[in-house]
C-alpha cells in the first residue's frame, strides 16, 4: 500500500462466535498486514503522534521497523518509554490521543498506530528469549529496598524501572493475583491473560519480589513499611471503590457494581464450573453508564449467556467515554443502548431482588465543567425498564485503606493522593504515589507514566539522602 | 519447605526478620493445629504473621482455601504474634467451608489476607451481655475476652441448635461472670433461644452494652429485645465478601439509611440502625447456586 492509503480494518471474530467465548475478539494484524499498515505512515518530520502519546513513544521510527520486516527491533523502541506494549496496543484509548493528531486523521483515517504496536509486542513475544532479563544498571544500588504496593499498571511499571536501575523491590497486593485492573478489570476477550501474565513474569524476571495477599494500611502501615528498611515507598493502589447512583433501592440483590461483576468473573471465574464463586446468569441486565468498564460488563454478561443486554446513559451517543472501538463491538454483539434515560430508583419482588428500574428520559442543555453537555430531566417522562440484573458501572474512587490509616498523607477532597507532579513524592517524605490513586480512574497508560516518572523520583531521592555519585 | 523449615521461620518470625526481609515463603499459610469443635464446626491455627503481628478483637480476614474457590470472610479469633499464627473457627456449611476444613495439619491455604475491617470498641461500658449463636461463639470469643479484661461485669448467652453444636462453653465459663446456654431442643441448658434470657435480663437488671453475633435472624431478634431499652446494642455482620477491602461493594448493607461497605465500614454495627431484612436477602441471593455447588464436591470427594 502507498502512503497515505486506507486503513486496514483489525481483523476480529464474528460477533456471533465470539459472544459465546471469551476468547479474545480482536485478533491483530498478521505480517503482510501489518507491512501494508505501516506503509501508510508518513513519517511526518514533527511527529504529531509522539506528542499526543502520554508516553511519547518513537511511533514513526517503531512502523519504520516493521515497515522494514524487523518488529522485533521496532519492540525495542517502544519499550524505551513503554514497559507494557502488548497490553497497551489492546487497552490504549488511541483514538483520544497518538491516532488522534495523526496528520492522515485529518484527510482519511488514522494510522493504525495501536494495532501495530501490538503486532509489534506479540512478535517480539514470539521471537525473543525471555529468559535473558536485562542486567540491572547498577547492581550496587541493590542494598537500598523500595516498596511498591499494588500491582497494577502503575506498581509494576514503578517496580521494573527501579529494579532495572538496581534496586531491591518488593510489590506488595491486597488480592490473591497480581494485575490490579488488568486481571480483575478488564476481561480476557480484550485482554488474554497470558498476556498479563507474561508481562508480570517479565517483572519478576528482574528480581521484583511480589508479595500477595498483603494489604498496607491494615496489615502493615505505609510508616512500617519505612521504619522496616524500605528507603521508599510506592503507592499505585488506584481507584478501587466503586461509586454508587444513591438511589432507592440499589442495595436490593441482583445490583451489583462493575467492579463486583467483573471480578467474580474474571479474577474468581464464577462463569467456570468448577469454580466456587456463584453468578447469576441474567435474563434482562442493565448496565448503567457508558464508559470502558460498562462496556466490559454488558459484553461480559452477553457471553455469559444474558437474553438481553441494555447500557443505560445519562447522555447521548457522542459523550460516551469508553474507547470508540469497545462501543462498536458492543453494538455488534447486539448490546442495546438506552441513551438519555436517567435512573430514578430500583423496584424489587417479594424476595428483595430487582426486578425494574423506574427512569426518566434527559436532554442535552449547557456543556457543563467537563465539556459535555449537561443532562437535564424531561418532566414527567418516568418508564420503567424491567430486568434481572443491574451492573452500576458509574466509576470508582480511590480506595479508602491507605488514607485512612495514614492521616499524615494529604489527600483531595475526593480522596485523591496529593503529589510533586514533577516526582511524585506526597506529603510524606520518601513516600511517593501514581497511578488512579492520583488522579482518580484513568488509563493504563496514564498510571504506567506516572509509575515511570515516581521511579525517577525515588531514584533521585535515595542518590540525595545517601549522597551516593554512583 | 520441609517440616523443620517450616519450623525455622515460625521461629525467626517476625522478630528477627525486617519488612524489607520477608520472602514469599515466609508468608505461607500453613495449618498448624486443627480441632474439631463440633460435628460441623472446625479450628484451625494458621500461620499468618502479618496478620498475627496487627490483629485486634473483632477484625477478620478474607480466606480463599484453593484456586478454585470463593474467598471468604472469617473473623479472627485468637492470634499469636510470635509464633505468628491466628485462629480461625467456622461451620462447614458451604462448599468452600467443607473444602477448607478437608485441610490438615502440615498442608497450605492458598491465601489468608487481612487484619481487615475494624476493631471492636472496648470500653468499660459497666455492664455487658454478649449473646452469640452456633459459631458465632468464635466471633465473640475475643470480644467477651476484651470486654472482661477492660473490667466489665460479663454476662455471656451461648445459643445452639442442639447440645453437640455448643462451642467454646468452657473458654466463655472462664472469662465470664455467668454463662447462659440455651438450646433450641433442650438437649443442654435452657430449652428455647437466647432472646428470652436476654429479655428476662434486660427487664431484671442495668445493661449497658449488648454485643451479638450469629445467625441473622438471631441478631435481628436481639436487636429488638434491647431498643425499648435503649441499650447499645452492637452486631458483627457477616455479609457476602469478594476482596474485603472496600473494591467491590458487595458486602454493602444499609444503617441508619446510609449505604455502607461491611468490610471497611464494619463488620461491626448498632444493630437498632441495620436493615436486617435486606441483609437477609442479599445474603440469601444465591442460596440455588451453592446448593449446586455442595453437589460438586459431594460428586468427587477426594
Ligand atoms: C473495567 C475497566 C476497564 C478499563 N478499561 C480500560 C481501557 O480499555 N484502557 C485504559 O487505558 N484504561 C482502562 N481502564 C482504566 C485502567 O484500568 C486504570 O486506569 C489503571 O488500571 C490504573 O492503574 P493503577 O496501577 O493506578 O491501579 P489498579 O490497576 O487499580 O491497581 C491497583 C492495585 O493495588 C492493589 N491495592 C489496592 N489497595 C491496596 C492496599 N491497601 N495494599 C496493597 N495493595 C492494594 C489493588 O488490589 C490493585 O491490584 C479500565 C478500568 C476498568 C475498571
Ligand atoms: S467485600 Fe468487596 S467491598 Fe467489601
Amino acid at each position: 500500500m502507498a502512503k497515505g492509503g486506507t486503513r486496514n480494518p483489525m481483523p476480529k471474530l464474528p460477533p456471533e462466535i465470539r459472544i459465546r467465548s471469551f476468547e479474545e475478539v480482536a485478533l491483530g494484524f498478521n505480517e503482510e498486514q501489518a507491512i501494508d499498515e505501516a506503509e501508510r505512515c508518513l513519517g511526518c518530520k514533527n511527529k504529531p503522534c509522539v506528542y499526543g502519546c502520554p508516553v511519547n513513544i518513537d511511533i514513526p521510527e517503531f512502523i519504520r521497523l516493521i515497515r522494514e520486516a524487523n518488529p522485533v527491533a521496532a519492540a525495542r523502541v517502544i519499550k524505551k518509554t513503554n514497559a507494557l506494549p502488548a497490553i497497551c496496543g489492546r487497552v490504549c484509548p488511541q483514538k483520544e490521543q497518538c491516532e488522534k493528531v495523526c496528520v492522515l486523521a485529518k484527510k482519511s483515517e488514522a494510522v493504525a498506530i495501536g494495532a501495530l504496536e501490538r503486532f509489534a509486542a506479540d512478535q517480539e513475544a514470539k521471537h525473543s528469549n525471555p529468559a535473558e532479563p536485562p542486567k540491572p544498571e547498577n547492581p550496587e544500588l541493590c542494598k537500598y529496598c523500595v516498596a511498591v504496593v499494588g500491582s497494577g499498571p502503575a506498581g509494576l511499571t514503578a517496580a521494573s524501572d527501579l529494579a532495572r536501575t538496581g534496586y531491591s523491590v518488593t510489590i506488595f497486593e491486597a488480592l490473591h493475583k497480581t494485575g490490579g485492573v488488568l486481571r480483575y478489570g478488564i476481561p480476557e476477550f480484550r485482554l488474554p491473560r497470558h498476556i498479563l501474565d507474561r508481562e508480570v513474569d517479565y517483572v519478576r524476571s528482574l528480581g521484583v519480589k511480589i508479595l500477595t495477599d498483603v494489604v498496607i494500611g491494615k496489615a502493615v502501615g505505609v510508616k512500617d513499611l519505612l521504619n522496616e528498611g524500605f528507603e521508599a515507598v510506592f503507592i499505585g493502589t488506584g481507584a478501587g471503590t466503586p461509586k454508587f447512583l444513591g438511589i432507592p433501592g440499589e442495595n436490593l440483590s441482583g445490583i451489583y457494581s462493575g467492579n463486583e461483576w467483573l471480578t467474580r468473573i474474571n479474577l474468581m471465574r464464577a462463569h467456570e464450573i468448577d469454580y466456587a464463586t456463584p453468578i447469576k446468569v441474567p435474563k434482562r441486565a442493565c448496565v448503567i453508564g457508558a464508559g470502558n468498564t460498562a462496556m466490559d460488563c454488558a459484553r461480559t454478561a452477553l457471553r455469559l449467556g444474558a437474553k438481553e443486554v441494555t447500557i443505560v446513559y445519562r447522555r447521548s451517543r457522542a459523550e460516551m467515554p469508553a474507547r470508540a472501538e469497545e462501543i462498536e463491538n458492543a453494538e455488534e454483539e447486539g448490546v442495546r443502548f438506552q441513551l438519555l434515560t436517567n435512573p430514578k430508583r430500583f423496584l424489587g419482588n417479594e424476595r428483595g431482588a430487582v426486578e425494574a428500574i423506574e427512569c426518566s428520559r434527559m436532554e442535552l442543555g449547557e456543556a457543563d465543567e467537563s465539556g459535555r453537555r449537561r443532562p437535564i430531566p424531561v418532566p414527567n417522562s418516568e418508564f420503567r425498564i424491567e430486568c434481572d440484573t443491574v451492573i452500576v458501572a458509574l466509576g470508582q474512587n480511590p480506595n479508602p485503606l491507605i488514607r485512612m490509616t495514614t492521616p499524615e498523607l494529604d489527600t483531595e477532597p475526593w480522596g485523591g493522593i496529593i503529589v510533586d507532579p514533577r516526582t511524585g513524592m506526597t506529603s510524606i517524605p520518601g513516600v511517593f504515589a501514581g497511578g488512579d490513586v492520583v488522579t482518580g480512574e484513568a488509563t493504563v497508560i496514564a498510571a504506567m507514566g506516572a509509575g515511570k516518572i515516581a521511579a525517577a523520583g525515588i531514584d533521585s531521592y535515595i542518590r540525595q539522602k545517601h549522597n551516593l555519585i554512583i | 519447605m520441609d517440616k523443620q523449615d517450616q519450623k525455622t521461620h515460625v521461629g525467626k518470625w517476625p522478630q528477627n526478620c525486617k519488612l524489607a526481609s520477608i520472602e514469599p515463603e515466609h508468608l505461607r499459610n500453613v495449618i498448624v493445629r486443627k480441632e474439631k469443635l463440633a460435628p460441623t464446626v472446625t479450628l484451625v491455627e494458621v500461620r499468618a504473621p502479618l496478620v498475627a503481628r496487627s490483629a485486634k478483637p473483632g477484625q477478620f480476614v478474607i480466606v480463599w482455601p484453593h484456586e478454585k474457590s470463593e474467598r471468604i470472610p472469617l473473623t479472627i479469633s485468637d492470634r499469636n504474634p510470635e509464633t505468628g499464627t491466628i485462629t480461625l473457627v467456622f461451620q462447614e456449611v458451604g462448599r468452600t467451608t467443607i473444602e477448607l476444613g478437608q485441610r490438615q495439619v502440615g498442608e497450605e491455604i492458598a491465601s489468608v489476607a487481612g487484619p481487615l475491617g475494624n476493631p471492636t470498641e472496648i470500653e468499660l461500658y459497666g455492664s455487658a451481655v454478649v449473646v452469640a449463636g452456633g459459631v458465632g461463639a468464635a466471633i465473640a470469643m475475643p470480644i467477651a475476652k476484651a470486654l472482661k479484661e477492660i473490667g466489665n461485669n460479663l454476662v455471656v448467652i451461648l445459643g445452639a441448635r442442639e447440645r453437640a453444636l455448643v462451642i467454646l462453653e468452657d473458654y466463655m465459663r472462664a472469662i465470664s461472670d455467668q454463662l447462659i446456654i440455651t438450646t433450641d431442643d433442650g438437649s443442654y441448658g435452657r430449652k428455647g433461644v437466647v432472646t428470652e434470657p436476654l429479655q428476662e435480663l434486660v427487664s431484671a437488671q442495668k445493661v449497658d452494652f449488648v454485643f451479638t453475633a450469629g445467625p441473622l435472624p438471631m441478631m435481628k431478634a436481639v436487636a429488638q429485645v434491647t431498643k425499648p431499652h435503649g441499650i447499645k446494642t452492637i452486631a458483627s455482620l457477616d455479609a457476602i465478601m469478594i476482596d474485603g477491602t472496600g473494591m467491590c461493594g458487595g458486602c454493602r448493607v444499609t444503617v441508619g439509611n446510609k449505604t455502607l461497605f461491611t468490610c471497611v465500614d464494619g463488620p461491626d454495627f448498632d444493630a437498632h440502625l441495620v436493615d436486617w431484612d435486606e441483609l437477609q436477602a442479599r445474603k440469601s441471593f444465591y442460596f440455588d447456586e451453592e446448593k449446586a455447588q455442595l453437589k460438586t464436591i459431594a460428586g468427587n470427594k477426594q
